[in-house]
């Protein structure tokens, strides 16, 4: 194959470069040049050029990159937008099937051999994989653009938090009855809304999510308002994990006649969160192998392809909606019961969008994908501490970045092919 | 009485101001279909940037009311307006073609980018302009009085006539011509020797500048603004295109003048506390029973 000779136009690069500055310096000069002080202001010349400089180098560098022919075989590339699933031939049998049990293993090692800061950790990364897969049902596999996913999570978490003020309910009878409060919101807010276009269900989610803070935040006679409220610790067999029980309960230390430590309560957690994590990551791969979840699928792909074929979109859409719901309620309950306390401002809309980051990262419906994402987007700050003014920042231009090159996210979502039977038509 | 009657005065500037931003989301969504979610965040921004002119015009020691307030909205205008053309260059050119899904999260990004961005280089702490008009007209009602500050006076005038103006260029020179023609049909606008692209990059700057003199009015009016207000606005603004009939430029402004007054009188009748929910709320029964809005047209899915 012989490569065509390219003539590298420098003039225009330079030009491309030049007119880039000048608009970084329009763009960025009084943002980040002129810093407000009071009605005063300091100048920061310095880092304005810097910035200047960096965006005048990198557009002359990218403009020189892509007239060469690596650059347009690189354009190329990524201007072929948006390749379907990627489909595995018939019978494949993944690799992962090894790593998986491997996995499974060491997440049950891990509470015994890890100090508890990293305990802690790995709970909230965990935590995120559960919102994670939720949101992951309603936008990878569905492909319904769910803003408000927060607002399901929040009321997992009050849920706990209200059951134990008003009601009296523990860990386990709020776990169930949260998410399936969880699922009836999500049915609530989705029935009318899943006729409607999809742009505007992003929209109205975003407002239903929204609207579940404010009130939390307002009611302050149920909600106690942003002072927050106390959720209880999960019990085991009725034991507790406090240093003393309360009236009637055992310590769970005193009846197993060893030492009191904090760090019970979170192996317990840990552990109880790992099982249902893999039974949501279980029900989850049967569930695209059901012909429900391969509505979902052909729903996102074409609507009203499926519609003249005799799908009910609007049926399809509420299950995976509210499934993805009951998804975010149990994770809400598990970070109430995690942290001991909630109050509204955990549940920004910023959460929805780092729970939205982890699944476009990871690949919107590879749950593989998305189990790395929330690891990397939860644990990275962790270890990143000095730069987490940074993090929100990375996350959008990550999203961007994602959209443009890699809108499938890093791991493409697979399915295995099907076999055609004997006796069909051929 | 009196209480009514202040709150529709109130109501009546805060509805211009999110017509004006309306207008933004209304033009996008017309010409190509997507919720230009980044669109609060660029209002945000020219708050911060009004902020930043006085403080520079006044360092030049120019204090005489109507220069500082020229140059202060020239500036605004012409620095946002570089931002809504950045902005679509840079996260919405490049997904051209790509479905919804993609540009969406990707203007979601860009909202968050500007949030972070600005977070990082001012500083998260509340930020404040002098204030520049005080005064106002007092009417007697009844036992007590009505007062229409000469600030909101002004953002009534000012929006009015950005809104005449913006309407002028889209029916009547040969700039709105091409964005209608546009808006209706992408595909046969460029057969006809449309350089669609920029049509569309222009009307992103349309309705940043747009955003730009909403924020320098509602910063001049409130005083004070951090950096995440663009969220909130930017959200009601939206109720407001939605109210009106998204893809409208008539409509948005209808929408922007009956959400403000509705919420207005909301605050004050029933409960301060819940005028975000109020809208909110708003903007969902509109969607669910009239998703066309008052003045759009019921939009036909097609294969």
């Amino acid at each position: 194959m012989s490569q065509a000779v390219v003539s590298i136009n420098y003039k225009k690069s330079v030009i491309d470069a030049v007119i880039a500055g000048l608009l970084a310096l329009i763009v960025f000069g009084p943002i980040v040049g002129i810093v407000l002080d009071g009605y005063d202001f300091n100048a920061e010349p310095e880092r304005l050029m810097w910035i200047v400089l960096t965006v005048m180098a990198g557009r002359l560098a990218a403009s020189v990159f892509f007239q060469t022919s690596k650059g347009a075989a690189f354009l190329y590339k990524h201007s072929s937008k948006e390749e379907g699933v990627h489909v595995l031939p018939p019978g494949h049998k993944s690799k992962l099937r090894w790593i998986i049990p491997l996995t499974i293993v060491i997440a049950l090692l891990v509470p015994f051999i890890a100090s508890k800061y990293i305990l802690t950790v790995v709970i909230l990364g965990l935590i995120y994989v559960l919102l994670g897969l939720g949101l992951n049902i309603v936008v990878g596999l569905a492909g319904l653009l769910d803003l408000g996913f927060v607002g399901f999570y929040a009321i997992g978490a009050y849920g706990l938090a209200l059951g134990y003020e008003h009601l009296g309910l523990g860990f386990w009878s709020m776990l169930p009855i949260s998410a399936i409060i969880a699922a009836i919101f999500g049915a609530i807010l989705g029935f009318p809304v899943l006729r409607m276009h999809g742009d505007y269900l992003a929209i109205v989610t975003l407002g239903f999510g929204e609207i579940i803070r404010l009130v939390l935040t307002n009611w302050t006679e149920v909600t106690q308002g942003p002072n927050g409220m106390n959720a209880p610790l999960p019990t085991f067999f009725g034991m507790e994990f406090k240093r003393r029980a309360s009236e009637g309960h055992v310590p769970f230390h005193e009846f197993f006649g060893i030492p009191y430590s904090s760090v019970y309560k979170y192996i317990f957690i840990y552990l109880v969160l790992l099982l249902v994590v893999l039974g949501v990551l279980y029900v989850k791969k049967r569930l695209t192998k059901m012909p429900i979840g391969r509505a979902w699928e052909a729903l996102r792909e074409d609507e009203i392809a499926c519609r003249s074929l005799g799908l009910n979109h609007v049926l399809v859409k509420l299950s995976a909606f509210m499934i993805g719901a009951s998804t975010g309620g149990l994770a809400g309950v598990f970070f109430a019961t995690y942290q001991g306390f909630v109050n509204p401002s955990s549940f920004t809309f910023f959460e929805s969008a780092l729970i939205l980051a982890i699944v476009v990262l990871g690949g919107m419906g590879s749950t593989l994908g998305v189990v790395i994402a929330a690891f990397v987007l939860t644990v990275a700050p962790e270890l990143l501490r000095e730069f987490a003014d940074y993090r929100v920042l990375a996350f959008g231009m990550l999203m961007v970045l994602m959209m443009i090159w890699k809108p499938r996210g890093l791991v493409r979502m697979t399915r295995t092919g099907v076999e055609q039977r004997e006796g069909n038509v051929k | 009485m009196d209480i009514i009657l202040q709150q529709l005065v109130n109501g009546l500037s805060l509805g211009s101001v999110y017509g004006l931003i309306a207008i933004g989301y209304t033009m996008v969504y017309g010409i190509i279909g997507m919720i230009n979610f980044a669109h609060g965040d660029v209002y945000m921004v020219s708050a911060y940037v009004t902020a930043i002119a006085i403080a520079l015009l006044s360092f030049f020691g120019i204090e005489s009311f109507p220069v500082v307030i020229l140059g202060t909205l020239i500036f605004t205008i012409f620095v946002t307006g570089v931002y809504g053309w950045v902005i679509e260059r840079v996260a919405y050119r490049p997904l051209r073609g790509s479905s919804r899904l993609s540009i969406l999260i990707s203007a979601i990004g860009m909202s968050l980018i500007l949030q972070n961005y600005v977070q990082i280089s001012q500083g998260a702490k509340q930020q404040g302009v002098p204030t520049l008009l005080s005064g106002a007209i007092r009417f007697d009602v009844g036992d007590g009085f009505v007062q229409l500050t000469y600030m909101k006076l002004f953002i009534l005038c000012a929006s009015f006539i950005g809104m005449g103006v913006l309407t002028y260029i889209i029916q009547k020179t040969k700039l709105g011509r091409m964005c209608r023609a546009t808006q209706q049909d992408p595909k046969m606008a460029s057969i006809l020797g449309i350089d669609t692209d920029k049509i569309i990059s222009t009307v992103f700057v349309i309705g940043a500048t747009m955003a730009a003199l909403a924020g320098v009015l509602v910063t001049l009016d409130y005083g004070g603004f951090d950096f995440y207000v663009g969220f909130i606005i930017g959200i009601k603004a939206f109720t407001a295109a939605v109210l009106g009939g998204i893809g409208s430029l008539p409509g948005a402004m209808l929408g922007g003048i009956i959400l403000g007054l509705s919420e207005a009188l909301f605050a004050g009748l029933i409960s301060s506390d819940y005028k975000d929910v109020f809208s909110f709320s708003l903007l969902v029964i509109i969607l669910i029973f009239r998703p066309s809005g008052l003045l759009g047209k019921p939009e036909v899915e097609k294969v």
